[in-house]
């Protein structure tokens, strides 16, 4: 089907998120304001403003009532959904760079950027049930890896947390002591930066995206690799359909590399591979930069791509496509 | 130390020597206990250039002697002599003087580099000072060699026969594979081109084997590297080894002779003083021995071709080859000469160049000793450009065509030899821009009859022109829109043997090279550059397009020597998509290989082939009863391909569900424990939820209208 052209943002997109009911997405970007969306038709529902700077990543709660943005301000805040009230604000001495909520949404995991001689850290947070309760306080902080970790989400039952980022190693820490547990091994991890981190519904395996060319799907428990995905463009962006054996890589040229030449030459597409046979099934292609996130809908019938070119796309599959055979 | 050295010297201090592991042992760095590592062999290479450190110096013999007094007076004189030459360093003269101080009668002359030693040597040993001072100049390095020639002539000892390994095994290879070479990154591989399997099967791989780029043979015997000492070919049996090396500091480029009996190889050398020319070097090697058989030095000017000058540079080949396969003439171009030597004695054919005033630009057939050569107008149009063909050794010219108001001749040989075609440009009348012509010569027929052919549309640009392999027809991108147009002559159809006709025009092509198959009959138009690589495969024989494709970014083309497969491929010159192609014949892609720093794709090329033309025409008409065998084992092949395929498949995907039931097991095991973390909110599937089509029908307004009826 036609993709919706979703234009709200005036600035390149960085991070894409459903609801669970899969009714609303939500788009972080460059410009200040996050935006909420109506899944089916791409109308806008509401925009958050508040944050004064790029907004690097969001995560709503299960219930639809919370979303937590993290920004380059130096700030990750809480917003009520609906009404787009600021309920709480993190401050930081340090742009955040990714927000994920603990399952039960009672925990909420902060990765901030290395920044004016501060190390790049890890900081997990108690979310209030009422946010009148809410604290700034972090419950713990890691430490360690070089460079930027540009993700970390919650492992199963809160109990590990698994980072990805610049020195290109994925880690999982335990979450109550901090104590790093497992590495991804050298030979068999990514070679580059990895740019983007993507749990399955079920939580029990991930996948990550790496400038290396390629993705890498990972069990979420023991870190084993299950499946690399290879393509001929640096990675920003990865998602898992959640009904069919299906990965997306999304990516392209690095947005400062990118010439003035054929908009081909740049490879913007979306890219689609069969998850077990790790064979490329397709394209989608439509943006005139790289893509810089990706998101299925729940429902596993429709995904959403935002890129470099500040547009959202929002593509409902076509009946099709659920009967391709490889 | 050899491996039973170090067995006894541990059994000797009880050291079970089974146990240890040698990847294990690190010795301290710079340290190596007297082990001499593989490396040394380079290393010791090197040290032979330093160890001609005098090259740079040269002694100059028969000089007047000279007493004390007029020392400076004959100092003088010689430093004027020399530094003409080149920069002569400080304190870099030396004449030494007797007790009385009388000079010796020679002296010592050290420049910066040793190309202007080689060049003041050159330059000035007979140099006649007076009639009875004439110099003796010598290289200082070669003053010890000629001490050391031993005064009586021992006999060469024969060095025993060792059978060589066969370097043409790779054409005995069952399934008739070719072998191709890619360079990328720092590794140089040599691969089969298994169609058949779709995927490449690795030969031979080596990290840093050349320092440039490597050259097939032009009948695929060796592979040529380059280095800074020199050139080196490998090649044999199953791997590739060294055969032979050949001494060329910093060479450039190499060219082989058709037959490969000889390589060519070029180096040019900055001078040292920077209002110099560029120093040019070339040797002709035999390839087979590795032995100089001639060498020529010079500035670059003397080596520039075209005569009248202004490109600076050298266009390679230099040399160009001539006579076939037999590798018996090669020639080059100088001012107002072409010089033809031969290999017999590598001089001068006739002990003379050939003297053709102005000419620009010369060609050899590639089967039969004739040269083609062009010149251009002269005298403001007074004397008209001309072509001819000039038959080696003789000298004599066969043929010669007058062209008027030329502003440019290009001259395409087919590879038969049997034709030449002349594009030639013109000027209109108002001498503001051209159109282009061609001048086609029957070599092969009596008195070399030559037909003039122009385009329809006589304001076409010539974007290309090739001709097909072994046959009768050439093709043509005209056109002066951005879609030019393509069309296909013939020299002979079946009902006009002696005259060009056209076969087609196919209009509007996104194309700008033709690449024919080696086999003839089919042709790849290829939209490279600007075009992102377009493809078209299409048969000539039944003028029609087999398939259209596209390679993005496409830099290079090339078919395999056998005609079967065509490799397209994306080279460094772009970031992104490096790595290369392989098409069928007819436009299937076959498999395609991403490497990043992707250099360079060669096939290795064949020998010709040794079926007599009657045995060739016969497979041809019998192909079904030859092709039958082989048509049984490619299926055998696809169904094993298939077989394997879905066996893998299957492993994969019970792997696969492998992992899925533990995850669904673990999912159940810690359901309670998410249930707790979510304040016993039951479920973890969706499915609580469903969704209902609900229609609310509102009334707005109602309203009554009478509508009469007529």
């Amino acid at each position: 089907m036609r993709p919706i052209l979703m234009k709200g943002h005036e600035r390149p997109l960085t991070f894409l998120k459903y609801n669970r009911d899969g009714d609303l997405l939500f788009s972080c970007a460059k410009d200040h304001t996050p935006t909420g969306w109506f899944a089916d038709n791409g109308e806008r529902l509401g925009t958050y403003r508040g944050h004064n700077g790029a907004v690097w990543c969001c995560d709503v709660s299960r219930d639809s009532s919370l979303l937590l943005t993290g920004s380059a301000d130096q700030t990750a805040k809480l917003w009520n959904v609906k009404t787009g009230t600021q309920l709480y604000t993190f401050n930081f001495d340090s742009p955040t760079r990714s927000v994920d909520f603990g399952v039960g949404d009672k925990l909420a995991v902060i990765t901030t950027d290395p920044f004016m001689g501060l190390p790049s850290a890890i900081q997990v947070k108690r979310i209030a049930r009422d946010p009148a309760d809410q604290s700034g306080e972090s419950i713990l902080v890691l430490k360690g890896p070089q460079g930027r970790i540009n993700r970390a989400v919650w492992g199963p039952l809160n109990k590990t947390i698994i980072s990805g980022g610049e020195d290109s190693v994925i880690r999982i820490w335990d979450s109550e002591t901090g104590k790093l547990l497992k590495e991804s091994d050298k030979e068999a991890g990514h070679k580059k930066g990895i740019t983007s981190l993507s749990k399955s519904n079920d939580a029990t395996h991930f996948i990550s995206g790496s400038l290396d060319k390629s993705a890498k799907l990972w069990d979420m428990r023991t870190l084993t690799l299950l499946k690399t995905y290879t393509t001929e463009r640096p990675v920003n962006a990865v998602a898992m359909s959640p009904l069919l054996d299906h990965v997306v890589l999304g990516g392209g040229q690095d947005a400062s590399a990118v010439t003035t030449t054929d908009h081909r030459a740049g490879k913007f597409e979306a890219k689609f591979y069969d998850k077990v046979l790790q064979e490329e099934i397709g394209g989608v292609k439509g943006h005139f930069g790289p893509i810089n996130a990706l998101a299925f809908n729940p429902d596993g019938k429709s995904f959403a791509s935002g890129g470099e070119d500040g547009y959202v796309r929002l593509h409902h599959f076509d009946p099709d496509y659920f009967n391709i055979k490889i | 130390m050899s491996m039973e050295d170090i067995r006894a010297s541990a059994s000797r201090l009880g050291i079970d020597f089974s146990e240890v592991d040698l990847d294990s042992i690190r010795l301290p760095p710079g340290e190596d206990f007297g082990i001499i590592s593989d490396d040394e062999d380079l290393k010791e290479e090197e040290e032979l250039e330093f160890e001609a450190g005098f090259g740079n110096i040269i002694v100059v013999d028969n000089l007047p002697v000279v007493p004390k007094e007029k020392f400076e007076k004959l100092e003088g004189v010689i430093r004027k002599i020399y530094s003409q030459i080149g920069v002569i360093k400080d304190d870099g003269l030396w004449m030494p003087v007797d007790h009385t101080g009388k000079t010796l009668g020679y002296c010592f002359i050290e420049y910066n580099t040793p190309q202007e030693a080689e060049l003041a040597k050159e330059k000035t040993n007979g140099y006649k000072l007076d009639r009875s001072h004439i110099f003796a100049v010598n290289m200082f390095d070669d003053i010890e060699k000629f001490m050391k020639v031993p005064d009586e002539w021992a006999p060469p000892e024969t060095i025993p026969y060792t059978p060589g390994e066969n370097l043409q095994h790779w054409l005995t290879d069952e399934k008739a594979r070719d072998q191709f070479v890619i360079r990328a990154g720092s590794d140089t591989e040599v691969l089969w081109n298994d169609a058949r399997q779709l995927k490449p099967d690795p030969v031979y791989k080596r990290p840093f084997w050349t320092e440039s780029f490597v050259q097939w043979s032009p009948l695929g015997t060796y592979l040529a590297t380059l280095h800074r000492q020199g050139a080196v070919v490998w090649g044999g049996a199953s791997a590739f080894n060294r055969l032979t090396r050949y001494a060329h500091p910093q060479v450039r480029l190499i060219d082989f002779s058709p037959g490969e009996r000889f390589l060519v190889t070029y180096s040019s050398h900055e001078p040292s003083n920077p209002r110099d020319t560029h120093r040019v070097v070339l040797n002709i090697f035999d390839v087979r021995s590795g032995k100089v058989m001639r060498d020529f030095k010079g500035s670059v000017d003397e080596f520039a071709i075209g005569g009248t000058g202004g490109v600076t540079g050298v266009s390679w080949p230099v040399f160009r080859w001539g006579g076939g396969k037999d590798d018996k003439y090669f020639a080059r171009i100088g001012k107002n000469v072409i010089s033809v030597y031969e290999t017999e004695t590598f001089t001068l054919i006739d002990k003379k160049s050939i003297k053709v005033e102005n000419v620009m630009d010369f060609s050899w057939s590639p089967t039969d000793p004739i040269l083609a050569l062009f010149v251009p107008e002269l005298g403001g149009g007074n004397q008209p450009a001309r072509v001819s063909l000039v038959q080696i050794p003789s000298k004599e010219e066969l043929r010669q065509k007058n062209l008027f108001s030329v502003s440019d001749c290009k001259m395409y040989w087919q590879s038969n030899g049997d034709y030449l075609a002349v594009k030639v440009d013109r000027y209109t009348k108002t001498k503001k821009s051209t159109y282009t012509g061609f001048e086609l010569f029957r070599i092969k027929e009596r008195d070399i009859p030559i037909e003039v052919l122009e385009l329809e549309n006589k304001n076409d640009k010539i974007i290309a022109f090739a001709w097909e392999p072994k046959g009768h027809r050439f093709a043509v991108i005209h056109g002066d829109n951005p879609r030019p147009d393509i069309s296909f002559y013939s020299m002979r159809t079946a009902h006009n043997t002696g005259r060009v006709s056209k076969l087609t025009t196919i209009k509007g092509k996104q194309a700008n090279a033709l690449y024919w198959s080696p086999a003839g009959r089919f042709i790849v138009l290829a939209g490279l550059k600007n075009f992102n690589g377009q493809l078209e495969f299409y048969n000539v024989d039944e003028l029609e397009t087999m398939a259209t494709a596209e390679h993005f970014m496409a830099t290079d083309i090339e078919w395999d020597p056998t005609g079967r497969y065509v490799a397209t491929s994306v080279t460094s010159v772009h970031e992104m998509e490096n790595g290369f192609n392989i098409w069928s014949f007819n436009g299937k892609l076959l498999y395609r290989i991403l490497k990043d720093h992707f250099f360079q794709f060669s096939w290795r090329p064949r020998p010709p082939s040794l079926l007599s033309p009657e045995k060739e025409e016969e497979i041809s008409k019998n192909l079904k009863k030859y092709s039958k065998k082989y048509e049984a084992e490619d299926q055998d092949v696809s169904l094993q391909l298939s077989e394997q395929e879905r066996e893998k498949r299957k492993i994969v995907k019970e792997e696969w569900e492998r992992w899925i039931s533990e995850w669904k097991q673990l999912q159940e095991e810690e359901k309670l424990e998410r249930q707790k973390l979510r304040d016993g909110e039951a479920s973890d599937e969706e499915e609580e939820y469903e969704a209902k089509d609900v229609e609310v029908e509102e009334l707005l307004d109602v309203q009554e209208e009478v509508i009469s009826f007529d």
